[in-house]
């Protein structure tokens, strides 16, 4: 057992109220991750949890025990750094036995340990190396050999991938997410890349300056952002949000004014009492239709064609409206494209305080 | 192929200026130092590899040295005593006309009596009458000298001036005084750089501040608390442990501040790794930060050595002037007041103070070269 609980925490630099009355509940054997932007406090968060940052106020418990105020060391936690922050002078085995000897194991039992994780993670051809010696994949791979070595009930990632090219970045985060099959332990991640955490994780904590902007499983993330934030941040390419005009709703579908058009929702919203609203649709859910039916219509200005799909850049007041097509699409820029919304996939937010209303 | 710019080229010359400027003089201090003290007093050191024209005065031996033979006397002898590698060329035997005769011609005295003088020294001497005066006759030459140096300074200086003796004096100030304080700034400088404390901040500031402090100010009001503190023991404080705490505490500004310098490029992420890893403050000192910072502890090293062992001051003030305590520096200063004249013992016990800076330079000078750009590139 080695959940997480936080409780309303606060953290300030000098003026700044960086986290603001915090509660999270991470499962054990969870993988949880933390993203948003930069500067919204993830990272603070996480090295509040490892103990390198001290706590203001409110408390985090690890395994139904307060941690305040003990060290690191004493958290059973290990961290993987987004500098990898391996010890130069050091072979890879000594930097993989370096907590174990610090804990004055046996000669027998750091080999065993360090032999192990060498094979999970497939570094055991470089033992004897230094860490200059390494490529950046082979020395992520050290760093997270080194957390694994001391069997910590927690791991904390700050970052770990984004030092990496794109396509060791792909690969890495596959081992990732073996890695914590195979452990079975509580894993915190912190990232600012959606992809990361959309893939990996079985719980995401979207943060947005210092507090819960919405946490749950990823599809229903994607599926029901809370709000425009939450909306805009998860799914890639984001979210398009066009202004409307709130008209009427019934108890099973909404009318609103968008794109020059009438648009009716086959769902219910709460109660609203402002006349402006967001239309909020995913790329993928709006569709090319030849049908004279169509809601909207536009001129492409930008054809992105990635081979497997197609983005295509529509535009309506000066901001684009994405639109993805197959990827043998003919479109080309310039092209007048008619669109057909996808209403039951779409989402309504109200503009004033971005929150969803439908 | 780098591109040939006015600055880079302006740089080079600027370079090989400083180059020569002190490559120069320091070499000239060699070569003088193997000179012939005679020569060294007379002619400069450039001209000691090539083969130099002399004009020197000699004296012939007098009456005693006379033989009859025949209807003359003749004294024959060398005017150098033997010994001496010099080729005459002229002579003369006036003041006014000091190279008149070819080597080998005769030349007439005012007193009828004529003399030969040969190439290596050798002279003959002719009269009719016998030869009355005790001291002989003034003969002027012009000789060429071939280069040749010597050890002799050498040997005079370090086994009969005392110089060896203030040598070892000086190493023995020279390296508790560097590695004292190279020790307890590495410890400072860790807790300054990465430990929290109440006070961390004013306590650098005021480490920075005090480096402005000239050296000067302090050495009586040292001195003075230094001897009360000694007479409370009944010890002299004048003593080698008292000059290593006197250097140690006057190089304890810089030495910090060049290692805070140091020690704050060290990734931080490596260090929280270090306390994550259950390290204390003492084990990542130990373990990590001391190994990585060799190069700088190095050139640190180098910086305070020269420091100390060029210093006159702090030794005069804090070491007595006797044998057993006596400093380089002081004695170099000594024998110079003394004997203003005797350059070959000055330039060789220059020379000699010096052989130990350039050794540790040329030892350590790949890490004094990385410990300057430390942190400047991404290693």
């Amino acid at each position: 057992m080695s959940s997480i609980n936080i409780k309303s925490l606060n953290k300030y630099y000098g003026k700044t109220h960086v986290i603001k009355d915090f509660s999270l509940d991470i499962k054990d054997q969870s993988f949880t991750t933390l993203v948003g932007p930069s500067g919204c406090g993830k990272s603070t968060l996480l090295r509040m949890i490892a103990g390198l940052e001290e706590i203001n106020s409110g408390t985090i418990s690890i395994d139904d025990r307060e941690v305040n105020d003990l060290s690191p060391k004493d958290r059973n936690i290990a961290m993987v750094f987004q500098s990898y922050a391996l010890y130069p002078h050091m072979t890879v085995f000594d930097n993989m036995a370096f907590g174990l000897k610090l804990e004055k194991r046996s000669k027998e039992e750091i080999n065993e340990r360090v032999l192990e994780a060498a094979k999970t993670l497939q570094i055991q051809d470089y033992l004897e190396r230094k860490p200059k010696q390494l490529s950046g994949g082979q020395r992520q791979r050290v760093a997270i050999g080194r957390a694994i070595t001391r069997k910590p009930q927690v791991f904390l990632f700050d970052e770990p991938l984004s030092n990496l090219d794109a396509a060791l970045r792909v690969q890495m985060r596959i081992e990732l997410a073996k890695l914590h099959e195979q452990l079975n332990t509580t894993m915190v991640y912190v990232t600012h890349d959606q992809t990361e955490a959309m893939t990996l994780s079985n719980e995401i904590v979207v943060l947005d300056q210092g507090e819960i902007s919405q946490q749950g499983d990823p599809i229903e993330l994607y599926n029901k952002p809370s709000n425009l934030f939450v909306a805009g941040f998860i799914g890639s390419p984001k979210m398009n949000f066009i202004p409307a005009q709130y008209k009427s709703s019934s108890s099973e579908s909404t009318e609103v004014e968008a794109l020059g058009t009438n648009l009716v929702l086959p769902k219910k919203t709460t109660s609203q009492s402002d006349e402006k609203v967001t239309f909020g649709i995913r790329p993928e859910d709006i569709h090319i239709t030849a049908e004279s039916d169509h809601d909207w219509e536009s001129k492409a200005f930008v054809v992105e064609k990635l081979g497997s799909n197609t983005f295509i850049y529509l535009e309506h007041d000066n901001e684009p409206v994405v639109v993805e097509a197959p990827g043998d699409s003919p479109v080309k820029v310039g092209d007048t494209i008619k669109v057909k919304f996808d209403l039951d996939r779409s989402n309504l937010f109200n503009s004033q305080n971005t929150n969803i209303i439908g | 192929m780098k591109k040939i710019t006015f600055t880079s080229v302006l740089s080079q010359l600027l370079l090989l200026f400083f180059v020569v400027a002190w490559i120069v003089p320091t070499f000239g201090l060699f070569i003088s130092s193997l000179r012939d003290k005679d020569v060294l007093a007379i002619s400069g050191w450039w001209t000691s590899f090539t083969t130099t024209e002399i004009n020197e005065i000699y004296r012939t031996e007098g009456k005693d040295a006379q033989i009859k033979d025949g209807n003359y006397y003749f004294i024959k002898s060398n005017l150098f005593d033997g010994g001496q590698e010099k080729e005459i060329f002229r002579f003369g035997v006036t003041s006014k006309n000091i190279d008149e005769y070819e080597v080998g011609e005769t030349a007439l005295f005012k007193d009828q009596t004529e003399i030969t003088v040969f190439e290596n020294g050798d002279y003959v001497w002719k009269s009719k009458e016998e030869f009355k005066k005790k001291k002989g006759k003034r003969i002027f030459v012009s000789a060429k000298s071939p280069p040749s140096f010597t050890l002799d300074n050498y040997k005079e200086v370090l086994l009969k001036e005392g110089l060896g003796q203030a040598f070892l004096n000086t190493l023995a100030v020279a390296l508790p005084a560097t590695l004292i304080p190279l020790i307890i700034c590495s410890y400072f400088a860790y807790a300054l750089t990465w430990m929290k404390f109440y006070g961390r901040d004013i306590l650098l500031a005021t480490i920075i501040a005090s480096l402005v402090v000239p050296l000067q100010m302090c050495l009586i009001p040292v001195l003075t608390i230094y001897n009360d503190f000694g007479a409370l023991f009944g010890v002299s404080a004048k003593s080698f442990p008292g000059i290593w705490m006197a250097h140690t505490g006057f190089g304890l500004a810089s030495t910090t501040f060049l290692l805070w310098n140091f020690l704050k490029t060290l990734p931080s992420e490596m260090i929280e790794a270090a306390r994550v890893d259950g390290a204390t403050h003492y084990d990542t000192f130990i373990k990590i930060v001391v190994p990585l910072s060799i190069p700088s502890f190095a050139s640190i090293f180098i910086l305070q050595f020269l420091w100390v062992w060029n210093d006159l001051l702090v030794g005069l003030v804090f070491l007595d002037k006797h044998p057993s305590e006596i400093i380089l520096t002081a004695k170099l200063k000594e024998l110079l007041g003394s004997r203003g004249e005797n350059w070959e013992i000055l330039t060789t016990g220059a020379f000699v103070s010096m052989t130990v800076p350039l050794f540790i330079f040329f030892s350590l000078q790949r890490y004094f070269i990385r410990g300057l750009v430390a942190g400047s590139i991404k290693g």
